[in-house]
């Protein structure tokens, strides 16, 4: 007995050798392959602290919505239109946005107005910090990333978020929003049931030059300006300077990079 | 040992069969998830953890409580906890497996579960919650089994699980507490934002598990020769007690910090739950309901009479534990996404394939419970004859 | 030895139960699939790659390339020849292979692998 107990010991022993050898094996081959390298876009757009300045007096209905769209039918965002919505950019009104800071005397103007609302991409963010599987980090420019490759779908982000602007796929998109009609990018992938998904101020888009889609969306009223705040010449980073502006929550440290001029 | 569970009278075939059934139920009903989503769940967008993560946060204080007997056992020397012992660490390694199943199920993606081990992420509290929960669970498993085969053998048991018994001590205030950190360190999310979240998850644990612990001493004690002995019975009580006045005192201090203070969003939650906010009230009776039992058993428990009465004690015992599982598993997670980051309600009602789901894992729990106490109790028994 | 026959049926059982899935292949297969080439690809003559290593290799490279292009930002795939290509599965090998039933779905079919790509990535129309 003792004496089969040792020998399996043994075989077993002997048989992880042989799996590490394999991935040694392994590793060698992919040495040989790996002459080929991965860089990025040189047309790709690059900044250390990415931000989105939104002028709130610049908005009504019409320019919320084409940002909205813009923004949506590039990514394929479904429009569940349930406790179930999936959110990228969104408005709400002033007392939701700011809860806390409305007050019943508020100026007519703002009370009505349709703040546009989405990932802040803080400085500080909570959601990556919760995350165990660093499916959503934070770049070097400051976007705040997610790899739906990765997502385990525990909605921590989600818990931890204090602007709610995460979404989880309660459902597949696929065969639910989109199982009667193309999803509109045939470029883009849609999500899958069980990850969670937020705006990722159009990194595939800044990859290759463009500017996020809401921006390009308004660009003619300029009600938003996206810019880096470490460059001091950006034209956000100018305007912020100009203008007086707020961000939601600022008291929670997390530190966002969409200010509102109001 | 594990043949002893193999052999038993009709009635624990039954008790087997019909857990096993409702296991099944479970499996059917999570199989149904897997395909829909968990779309089939009450849980949205502003309500984005439910039923599960509340069981699993409740379960994993009625883990940590194993520690109630364990501690006055190997360092105070409280003679009377040597019988069972046993059974405060077989039901420690049933919870932790109910509250591995309650966290798989909550998964979006739960063929992905690895990924926590693949990418392990220190920074994140959910990654030590698996490490703590798992650690826990192999401790009790290990130590469980080993005293219990030493006893069999009515040799002493091996110098080598001394230092493990010593660990897993902290180890289980550490589970609690890690889960308790799952929630108290959100920004924004005032109800759970409170420094004595981790006291107050460890205060209200030992008082639920050892509730529970009492009346399942009775349980075997009925259906079995083995008799965990009155004396021990009594002992749990008292930390039964002063557990669930301290769990109270706990909670009223955050009564008092909210309404004192008057910061709305430090209210909100308590408003809530208590009296409903905006028109919205669904968890009101459940709060109530939570609170005066847990009074009633305080009361209970602190009139000696009725304490030693283990009539009036299961009584209480069940007061305890079914007020305690209201307000863990599901007052405080739900009301915790109420109101929601926009100042606005969405409520939650937990559905039908959701409720399947849960039972099917609190059977799951119960099966695992069941069969190890069936393996203790016959080797209990074995050596009493 | 006690129960012997109890114990090698169960053996027996244990070894059909846990051989099954190479039992079943057996029968069930036949040669493997060639996979079918769309003009694009078959005019382009290579791959990102040496056919071989494609072969071999590609869902390792496909894990490559989405860390790549998601997590490092490199969206640029330059390849042992030096040539560039954009690292992306949907526009880049699906617009080349854009016969996925034959190219992609027979082989996995035949392999009973099931890759989740297509849960989000939008497969390429096929001209049927």
């Amino acid at each position: 007995m003792e004496r089969s107990r040792r020998s399996f010991l043994k075989i077993l022993g002997i048989s992880t050798l042989g799996l590490g050898t394999l991935s040694a094996v392994d590793l060698l081959a992919k040495a040989e392959m790996g002459k080929a390298e991965y860089s990025p876009n040189p047309k790709g757009m690059t900044g250390k602290r990415w931000a989105l300045v939104v002028d709130v007096k610049k908005l009504d209905e019409e320019t919320t919505q084409k940002a909205i769209e813009a923004c949506h039918l590039i990514h394929n965002v479904p429009d569940y239109g349930d406790e179930e919505e999936i959110k990228w950019i969104w408005t709400d009104k002033y007392e939701h946005v700011f809860p806390g800071q409305e007050h019943a005397y508020l100026a007519e103007e703002i009370e009505e107005k349709p703040f546009l609302l989405l990932c802040n991409h803080c400085s500080n963010p909570p959601c990556v910090r919760v995350c165990p599987t660093q499916a959503t980090w934070q770049r070097g420019d400051g976007i705040v990333m997610m790899d739906q490759h990765r997502c385990i779908g525990c909605r921590y982000c989600m818990a931890a978020c204090p602007f709610g602007a995460r979404s989880f796929n309660w459902k597949d998109p696929r065969t639910t929003y989109f199982k009667d009609k193309e999803p509109p990018n045939p470029k883009y992938p849609t999500r899958t049931k069980g990850v969670v998904e937020k705006c990722n101020l159009c990194a595939e888009r800044l990859a290759v030059g463009e500017m996020p889609a809401c921006v390009e969306a308004v660009k003619d009223s300029k009600a938003i300006v996206f810019g880096d705040l470490e460059d001091p010449h950006s034209e956000a980073r100018e305007l912020l300077h100009e203008r007086f502006a707020i961000r939601r929550r600022p008291e929670l440290g997390t530190s966002p990079n969409v200010y509102y001029i109001v | 040992m594990l043949e002893t569970a193999l052999k038993g009278s009709k009635k624990y075939w039954i008790l087997i069969g019909v857990l096993f059934g409702l296991h099944g139920i479970g499996v059917t009903a999570f199989l149904y998830q897997l395909n829909k989503g968990l779309t089939v769940t009450g849980m949205s967008r502003d309500v984005s953890w439910g039923l599960y993560i509340a069981q699993f946060t409740f379960l994993v204080g009625v883990a940590a409580s194993a520690v109630m007997v364990v501690l006055p056992y190997y360092l105070h020397n409280v003679k009377e906890f040597g019988k069972i012992t046993i059974l405060g660490e077989f039901l420690a390694v049933a919870a932790v497996n109910m509250c591995l199943m309650f966290i798989l199920v909550d998964l979006g993606k739960p063929m992905r579960m690895l990924n926590v081990i693949l990418h392990p992420t220190p920074n994140s509290i959910l990654f030590w919650d698996m490490v703590v929960l798992n650690g826990y669970l192999f401790l009790n498993i290990i130590i469980g089994w080993v005293v219990l085969s030493a006893e069999r053998k009515q040799v002493e048991p091996p110098k080598w699980v001394k230092p493990l018994i010593y660990l897993s001590i902290p180890w289980a205030v550490s589970i609690h507490t890690v889960t308790a950190f799952l929630y108290a360190g959100l920004p924004g999310r005032h109800f759970w934002l409170t420094a004595i979240m981790a006291a107050r998850f460890l205060a209200s644990a030992f008082a639920a598990g050892p509730a529970l612990l009492i009346l399942l001493c009775l349980i075997v004690r009925r259906v079995s020769k083995f008799d965990p002995g009155k004396e021990a019975i009594q002992k749990v009580a008292n930390i039964v007690i002063y557990a669930l006045i301290i769990s109270i005192f706990f909670v009223l201090l955050e009564i008092f910090t909210a309404f004192y203070s008057q910061i709305p969003g430090h209210m909100h939650g308590f408003v809530y739950t208590f009296v409903g906010l905006n028109g919205y009230g669904n968890l009101v009776p459940w709060t109530w309901a939570s609170a005066v039992m847990a009074v009633v058993a305080t009361l209970m428990l602190l009139c000696p009479p009725l304490r030693k009465n283990e009539t009036t004690l299961a009584i209480s015992c069940l007061l305890v534990f079914f007020s305690l599982w209201i307000e863990k598993g599901i007052t405080l997670v739900i009301t915790g996404f109420i109101p929601n980051p926009f100042d606005t309600i969405t409520e939650y009602v937990p559905t039908l394939p959701e409720v399947a789901i849960t039972v099917g894992i609190w059977a799951t729990g119960f099966l695992i419970l069941t069969i190890l106490y069936k393996i203790a109790v016959s080797v209990k028994e074995e050596i009493a004859s | 030895m006690y129960n012997k026959g109890l114990v090698i049926t169960g053996i027996v059982i244990f070894v059909v139960f846990f051989t099954s899935p190479f039992l079943i292949g057996l029968v069930k297969s036949g040669p493997p699939p060639e996979p079918e080439l769309s003009p694009k690809a078959k005019l382009a003559k290579q791959c990102v790659e040496a056919k071989e290593y494609m072969v071999e290799s590609h869902m390792q490279m496909l894990n490559d390339w989405r860390n790549e292009a998601i997590r490092e930002g490199k969206r640029i795939y330059v390849a042992t020849d030096g040539k560039e290509y954009t690292v992306s599965l949907q526009n880049t090998c699906m617009d080349c292979h854009s016969n996925k039933s034959k190219f992609c779905d027979q082989c996995h079919n035949y392999a009973e692998v099931n890759p989740y790509c297509w849960e989000c990535h939008i497969e390429p129309k096929e001209k049927l």
